[in-house]
Parts: structure tokens; sequence; C-alpha cells
């Protein structure tokens, strides 16, 4: 959790562009191939493997090319993101977006939760309206993300930024919308989120 | 916080090495993608109509609608949303897209106008362009919702180029010009450039003038104006749909150029995204939008006007001045509030308006209302998308109205979303679109020979 080797990381990435855009070393990758570190750590398959990094699978292509204008832009700041998209055109972005969209949901998590927890928070989603904007069964559409079987700890981490306003969001509708609810009932969000099915 | 396990660390290492080459700025981006991705307004404006745009609903073995289902918190902007019903479900804010689309994918053959006027590209490939202001040399000043830059929109010997003369603002919104300065309305901050024309290759960065606002997100980005008093005039919209807001809320305040002096001039105020000054008797007049989640048709949008400073216009107790809020009105009477000299559509959303006193158009234009009317998202037949404009008598009030430019609204879709409207030198009027980052010019007579 040492916030040293993503620094590091980004350091390393940083000098390797450095070094490898040298003129000379003209390479034309396919977008797929370009895409394989994204998907290193946001999962092959659309489903990620990785603490508090999300899984992309199922999300609209609007959704993650304003994520992706976000990082580019640095109006969403999470640093290698930030790296990544730096030199990004607006072509790349919407290429991006477009592969990125064709990855397959996350499946529901073998653990089916517990059951009187699940039927609390699902009558929570139901109170919140939650299901109003990201649909009935949690997919989302255009600019609104699939939440279905995100992962859980980033499902928490993203609800608390959202309510905090440290992650600002495109529209800020989401700060408007978590503004009375609490800490605890966004635990719970996430458990039902993250186990549905 | 990004902790790729250990053995996922080399592979990250190698792919980013091997990607690396390929976010090579000049290079490898030309092959494959150009012609394959679309223009930008395609990924928002695509998706189903209307009916049933939510994918199958194949697994609501979720939330069984217990007694949980029934209460909202209070502020919550899903109040009166109702349950179960799959029109309302569909429903949704459109956000515009992020990126704006090419000079050549602007939808300006479809728009039409009335007979004798021209319209074509000022500019284009502003993400997101929003309120405009024209500074004294004809530099066109342009802000944005979802950006965070404001842009400088200059001509020069026939050629348009757009200079970034201020970034890393959050919702840069609202801009206002005065004697060579531009005043700009962040979320809760305003700030000002002065001599701001003098050099656009060397702008200063704003200094800020006034930081006492609330940091709402709701309703929180903002219109501004200077006044014929000098004064800067600054909304502040409720911090929801629908909710009892504080005394630092529902209000347009004033303040003195150099941030001081704060006096409300009118509450009860929804959410105004534009107003002007009558020319004829120095009135203020705004647009405000009505809530959402009442019904389809209910409540209108209106325009209001003050004649009196600190006048109370009903929100959340009253809204289209004669329709009590279902939650908030009762033991509240219409008439203790002032109402709207206009009704300008449910869910139409009326942002910029100017009144017109250029001379270039015909003369029952003069001193008439120019509304952009960005158009509804909590309807589940799109209506605005369009600039309305609104004739005054001598009394000041509407007597009549029709609707100016129409043809942003296709099959219950947006090719555009009409947001504010400037008056340039002229006598021809500007309109920002910020669902495609581009801005049109509208004049009348010799059809002026476009660019495009």
């Amino acid at each position: 959790m040492t916030k040293s080797r993503p620094v590091q990381r980004v350091r390393l990435f940083a000098a390797a562009v450095f070094v490898l855009c040298v003129p000379g070393a003209l390479r034309a990758e396919t977008v797929s191939e370009r895409a394989a570190p994204c998907l290193a750590c946001h999962g092959e398959t659309g489903q990620s493997q990785t603490p508090e990094i999300p899984s992309l699978g199922g999300q609209p292509a609007p959704y993650l090319l304003i994520q992706l204008y976000l990082f580019r832009e640095k109006q969403r700041t999470i640093e290698i993101m930030n790296e990544m998209t730096k030199a990004f055109t607006d072509d790349d972005l919407r290429a991006f977006s477009d592969l990125v969209a064709k990855l397959p949901p996350p499946p529901p998590p073998a653990d089916i939760g517990d059951v009187a927890r699940m039927h609390a928070a699902g009558a929570l989603i139901t109170q919140l309206r939650c299901n109003s904007c990201h649909g009935l069964d949690l997919a989302g559409r255009e600019n609104i993300p699939h939440i279905a079987d995100q992962r859980e700890d980033y499902l928490v981490k993203t609800l608390r930024d959202y309510k905090s306003n440290t992650r600002h969001g495109y529209d800020g509708v989401m700060a408007e919308v978590l503004a009375p609810v609490t800490d605890a009932q966004i635990v719970e969000l996430a458990y039902y989120i993250s186990r549905f099915r | 916080m990004i902790t790729c396990v250990t053995a996922r660390r080399s592979i990250l290492l190698a792919g980013t090495i091997a990607g690396l080459m390929l976010t090579c700025p000049a290079f490898a981006q030309q092959s494959q993608m150009a012609p394959a991705s679309p223009p930008a307004p395609a990924p928002m404006a695509a998706p189903s109509p209307a009916p049933a745009p939510m994918a199958a609903p194949a697994a609501p073995v979720a939330a069984p609608p217990g007694p949980a289902a029934a209460a909202l918190p209070p502020g919550s902007p899903l109040i009166g949303r109702p349950e179960g019903n799959t029109a309302a479900a569909a429903l949704a804010p459109v956000a515009a897209p992020p990126l704006p689309a090419a000079a050549d994918k602007l939808p300006t053959a479809k728009l039409k106008l009335p007979p004798g006027f021209n319209i074509e590209v000022y500019a284009s490939g502003i993400a997101n362009a929003r309120s405009l202001r024209v500074g004294d040399k004809g530099t066109v000043f342009v802000g944005t919702r979802f950006g965070n830059k404001v842009t400088a929109v200059v001509k020069k010997d026939g050629k348009t180029e757009n200079k970034v003369i201020a970034e890393g603002l959050y919702r840069p919104n609202g801009l206002a010009y005065l004697n060579g300065t531009l005043y700009i309305a962040e979320l809760s901050q305003i700030s000002k450039i002065e001599n701001v024309e003098a050099n656009l290759d060397k702008v200063n960065k704003p200094t800020v003038i006034y930081k006492d606002l609330p940091k709402d997100e709701a309703h929180g980005w903002k219109f501004i104006a200077i006044g014929p008093d000098k004064k800067l005039y600054i909304p502040v919209g409720q911090p929801g749909n629908n909710v009892l807001h504080d005394a630092d809320h529902g209000q347009i305040r004033r303040i003195n150029l150099d941030g001081t002096g704060r006096e409300n001039v009118a509450l009860g105020v929804r959410n105004t995204v534009g107003f002007d000054w009558n020319p004829l008797n120095k009135q203020l007049y705004f647009s405000d939008n009505g809530r959402d989640w009442m019904s389809e048709d209910a409540p209108e949008d209106k325009l209001n006007r003050i004649t009196k400073n600190g006048e109370d216009f009903g929100a959340p107790y009253c809204y289209q001045g004669n329709l009590p809020d279902p939650e908030f009105g009762w033991g509240h009477k219409c008439s203790d509030y002032t109402p709207p000299i206009a009704l300008t559509g449910p869910h139409s959303a009326g942002l910029g308006m100017r009144f017109y006193t250029g001379d270039m158009f015909p003369k029952k234009y003069k001193n008439a209302i120019f509304l952009a009317r960005h158009g509804s998202w909590n309807r589940t037949n799109k209506f605005g998308g369009d600039v309305v404009v609104y004739f005054l008598n001598k009394e000041g009030n509407v007597k009549s109205s029709e609707v100016f430019l129409t043809g942003f609204l296709e099959n219950n879709k947006y090719l555009g979303r009409p947001v504010d409207v400037q008056q340039m030198a002229d006598g021809s009027l500007l309109l920002s679109d910020d669902w495609n980052g581009a801005i049109y010019r509208i004049s009348y007579g010799k059809a002026h020979t476009a660019s495009r």
C-alpha cells in the first residue's frame, strides 16, 4: 500500500516513454496491443483482480470516453492514469473507449453473500434509486457506468470519493445523490452491488 | 494504492514498455483508428430512444420493494420519481460528450431560422462551449461546465483561432466582461483577468476576488453578468432538485467588482443560468428552471423579472407561479410570490438570454429577449433544444413569443444543445452549443459567405 511503487513505476514509465519515443522508434501497434498494459491491471477479461482497480468489462463506451478524457485533462487525478493518457489524441481516447467497451461484464462472484444483509442492502438500492440511472440490472447506459459485480473495495472507495467530492465526476450528479447517504450505507451498497446477480 | 500483485508487476512493466512506443506522441496513432472512430456526437447521441433503453431487466432478483422502498432521504434529487414506472426509469440526465465535434460534422445545415436569417459556424473544437462574452476588440470568450478551461476565439485575416487563456479551473461556466476585465465564475469562486485582450498569447493568471460561495455540485456552476449599476450579479441555485435551502442558496446576489458589499436581489430562485437587463427599464430579467420529477408537463420553466430588490420567486414552495409544490407547498400560497412574466416550457431548461439591441435584425427584434433553451432530459418526449424570442410591451411584460431557431432535436435525440446567446458589435448573434463544442453566428440579410 505504499505510494512509492506506483510513483516509481510512473517515473520508469515516463523515462521509457522518453527513451523509446526518440525519432526512429516508429512503431504502429494495433489498439489491442496498445491496451495490453491497461488490461494487465484492469484484467484481460474485463474483471480486475487488483485491489481498488476497477473491472472495466461491460462499461459503456461513452462512460469510458468521459473517464479517459478526465484523466487526460487531469480533472480526475490518479497519477498512473494521468501519465498513461497524457499524450492521447482525441482519436486515441475514442479508440480505447470503443475497444474496452467490448470486454464482457464481470460475472457475479461465487460468494452469494449473507442473505439477510443482501436483502436489506437490496432494499436500500431501491430506496436510494441507484437503479434509476444505473438500471434495474445495474448495467449502466451511455455516460452512466456498469456497476454490477464491480470490485467491492473499488465501489466503497468510489462512493466515498464521490460523497466527499474528492472525485468530482463529470457532471457532479453523484455528489448530489450521495449527499444524504451515510458511510455505513455506502459499505452496504458496495457489499450488495459487488455480489449482484 | 495501485499495487498490482508482484507477479503482475512484471507483466505490467513489460506491457508498459511495449505499450509505450505506441503512446509516443507523434507516431503510431494513425493506422487503423482514424476511419473507425465515429465523430464526437455519436457516442452519446446514438443509443436507443425513449421507450425501452435499459438492457433487459432480466434478473430483478434484487431489491424486493419492501417498506424501505418508499422514503428517499431528504434532499435526494430523485424525490418525486415514480417507483416501478418504466417510462420514468428510462430518464436520466443527458451529459454532453467530452470531445467537441469536428467542424464538418456540425448540424449547421439542419438548423432552421425565419426567412432572411443565415447561420454559419463561428468557431468549433471548444469542448463543452457554454457561456459567451465579447471583449471590446471583438474577442469572444467561452466558458465551460465540464472542462477546466476558458477559451478566447480570435478572428484574424479570415482565420479563426481558439486560444486557451486560463486552465486548471473548476467548472468555469460563467463569464462577465467590463472595460477590459474578464470575470470568471468557477463553482465556488469568482476571479478576474485585467487587460485580458492586451495580449491573448500571454494572459495573466486569474486573481480571485470573491470566495464566499457554497461548494455544492448541484446547480453549482454559474452564469454571471455585470449590471448597469456596475455590480457583479451571481446566482446561487438550490443545492438539489427540490430542497428547502438555507439563506445562502436559492438566490441571485450582487457584489461590488472588488468582491465587497454582498446583497441579495432575488430569492426563491431554483436555478438561473442566464439573465440580462432590459435596456429600456434597466430591470433584471432572468430564466429559472423548474424542478424535475413532478410530472412530464409541469412545472414549466420561467422567465422572471425583478421590479424590486429582494423579491421572492417561490422555489421550492411554488413553481411556475401557480403550482404549489406537492412536498413543500403545504401552508404556502403562490400569491405570496412574484409570478413569472412568461412560462418557457416543461423541463426545457432555458439558459442563456440577452436583450437584442443591434440594428442588423428586423426592427421587431429590437429590445426583445433571445432565450437559448438547452432542452429537457426529464421528459419522455424531449422538449426545447432551440432558441425562442420573447417580445415585450411598453410595460416590460411579455406580449408574445416565437420559436426562432430549431433543428437541434431530431427523432427525440439531440444533434446539439444551445446554451448561450451573445450579440456582436455588428448586430449578429452568436449561439453556443455545448453538445458539439461549437459556436454559430446568426446574421440577417445578404447571405454571408460562410467558411464551412
